[in-house]
């Protein structure tokens, strides 16, 4: 680049995109080379037509058994909101919501999901439509960097499910009661995401009022 | 990540026959524990036979009155399923102290009994491990070892199993149902399912290569007061030091099953008279044979006084 351009994100899609350029040519080339399963020694595997069902839209893709869900989203249906943390399950900034269920889609691979529903982020609610729980957190400022909040959004959404269909969590002290819709609940349920800046309070505070909207 | 084939398998027959057929093959189910070995090239299958559409992921009643519990049911299924909370109320509590509500909603029961340590010199590939390269020499000897193993350890390796579950199934004396690759069925005592390190660490269960879990079962249930009590470093999300799985008879007498302190679940049946006797002649016999480190000689005493409290608790 020759210009200097402020926008982190810009940067970041130029980058992506010319580093994507060298790889797809790769793989093209591999590819021909190497029409052939050979399952003991495989330099590049077969790719496979995938269907994604993604925030209600169906996105037929080639992808590479490799390819991490996370990775999908991000790069090949520019669905950025997801989060790139840790990418070993630590962090949770990844997490997406995989029929009515939050899961880190950085552990699992895009071909393991076909015919699954996707929710991430940006189908939970748009600028102008945003999700009570996205709201919530701008109003109680339940961030700072803003890098681990997609997860915890999309995270504490399905968590409030789980307590409504009575799943106990490590903190519920009669497992043949319906857990409570309590702080102390809130916070176990969340240690799958981490915040850096440490805005747990805020966090806590902004599911407390989705809580109080709902019930 | 190495380069693989992936297939989804049709039926338990066609997926045994491939894994054990093609070299380098592997079953893949919740993948929470496989895809992060993977990415760090630890574990480098040439192709993985996914076993989600086999319909292994049902709860039931079993005809003695016990449970069978589907190999893919989620942890989370698992952990919130009635009769799991009622009957086996410490199966329940193992599963909710491990790991996060997301893994949870992804990780299988079959996945969870296998899953493979968490040592930092197995994860640590610029370090011998014995573990992921047999006979590279045990960097945890001599090493950082205040999360290791006491009991059943070898000169070869010091690792502990990471499951807290699986000390709940081994408590609850569950049995393992399997798939062979020539088609036949066998039950394994989850006694018998994890092996201790002694000179193959790098060998971890007694299942043959393609044999895959289908099921485990709980035998009926056997009442008393169910408690797990895990100790970490945090409140919440990470892994044992020490767990202590324990069901308590009204009379004071009952079963103990340990975690984080051995290459298996660890449990000493012929110990367990000792109970009504207390935490020090139950801790005694439970860890007879201890061979601790300078890091982790820490955990003896931490296993009795958990099972001081777990009794305690019990009493209460």
């Amino acid at each position: 680049m020759t210009t200097f351009d402020p926008s982190r994100r810009k940067f970041i899609q130029t980058t992506a995109a010319s580093t994507g350029a060298v790889i797809t040519a790769k793989l093209t080339t591999d590819a021909e080379a190497k029409s052939v399963l050979q399952p003991k020694q495989v330099t590049e595997p077969a790719k496979i037509s995938i269907l994604l069902r993604v925030n209600g839209s169906e996105h037929q893709l080639m992808v590479d058994p490799r390819m991490t869900l996370l990775d999908a989203l991000r790069e090949r249906l520019q669905l950025t909101g997801s989060k790139k943390g840790c990418d070993q399950g630590q962090c949770g900034a990844c997490t997406v919501i995989v029929d009515g269920r939050r899961i880190v889609s950085c552990l699992t691979l895009a071909v393991m999901q076909e015919g699954h529903e996707i929710t991430t982020i940006e189908g939970l609610g748009t600028p102008t439509n945003l999700h009570p729980m996205q709201a919530a957190f701008i109003k109680h400022d339940g961030y700072q960097c803003g890098f681990c909040t997609p997860g915890q959004i999309c995270s504490a959404v399905a968590m409030l499910d789980e307590v409504k269909a009575g799943m106990p969590s490590h903190v519920t002290r009669d497992l043949n009661r319906s857990p409570e819709m309590t702080a102390i609940e809130f916070r176990e349920r969340m240690s799958g995401n981490i915040c850096r800046c440490g805005a747990y309070s805020n966090i806590q505070d902004a599911i407390a009022e989705v809580v109080g909207e709902r019930v | 990540m190495k380069a693989f084939n992936y297939e989804r398998a049709t039926s338990l027959a066609e997926a045994v026959a491939k894994v054990s057929h093609i070299k380098g093959a592997k079953f893949i189910a919740g993948g929470t524990n496989l895809v992060d070995l993977m990415k760090l090239q630890i574990e480098t299958p040439t192709h993985l036979i996914d076993i989600a559409d086999l319909g292994l992921d049902k709860i039931e009643s079993s005809a003695d009155g016990g449970l069978r519990i589907g190999a893919l049911v989620r942890n989370s299924d698992l952990a919130a399923n009635q009769h799991v909370r009622r009957d086996y109320a410490v199966l329940s509590r193992a599963l909710l102290a491990g790991a996060s509500g997301q893994l949870r909603n992804q990780a299988t029961t079959a996945g969870n009994l296998l899953q493979r340590t968490r040592c930092p010199y197995f994860y640590d590939t610029n370090m011998p491990c014995n573990k992921r390269e047999p006979n590279s020499g045990c960097s945890a000897i001599g090493g950082y070892s205040r999360l290791h193993a006491i009991v059943g350890v070898s000169n070869s390796c010091i690792a502990t199993h990471p499951s807290d579950m699986a000390i709940a199934m081994r408590l609850l004396d569950a049995t393992v149902e399997t798939v062979r690759p020539n088609g036949s069925t066998r039950t394994i005592p989850i006694a018998e399912l994890h092996r201790l390190p002694e000179n193959t660490p790098q060998i971890e269960h007694t299942l043959e290569a393609g044999e895959l879990i289908t099921a485990v079962t709980l035998p009926k249930p056997v009442g008393g007061t169910h408690i797990y009590r895990k100790v970490r470093d945090r409140a919440s999300y990470a892994f044992a030091l020490i767990s202590v799985a324990a069901i308590v008879q009204r009379d004071g007498t009952g079963r103990v099953a340990v975690g984080g302190v051995a290459h298996k679940p660890w449990r000493v049946e012929a110990a367990e008279r000792d109970m009504p006797r207390g935490a020090k002649a139950l801790t005694a016999g439970i860890l007879a044979n201890a061979r601790t480190t300078h890091d982790n000689a820490f955990k003896v005493l931490l296993v009795e006084r958990t099972i001081a409290s777990v009794l305690n608790e019990a009493k209460a």
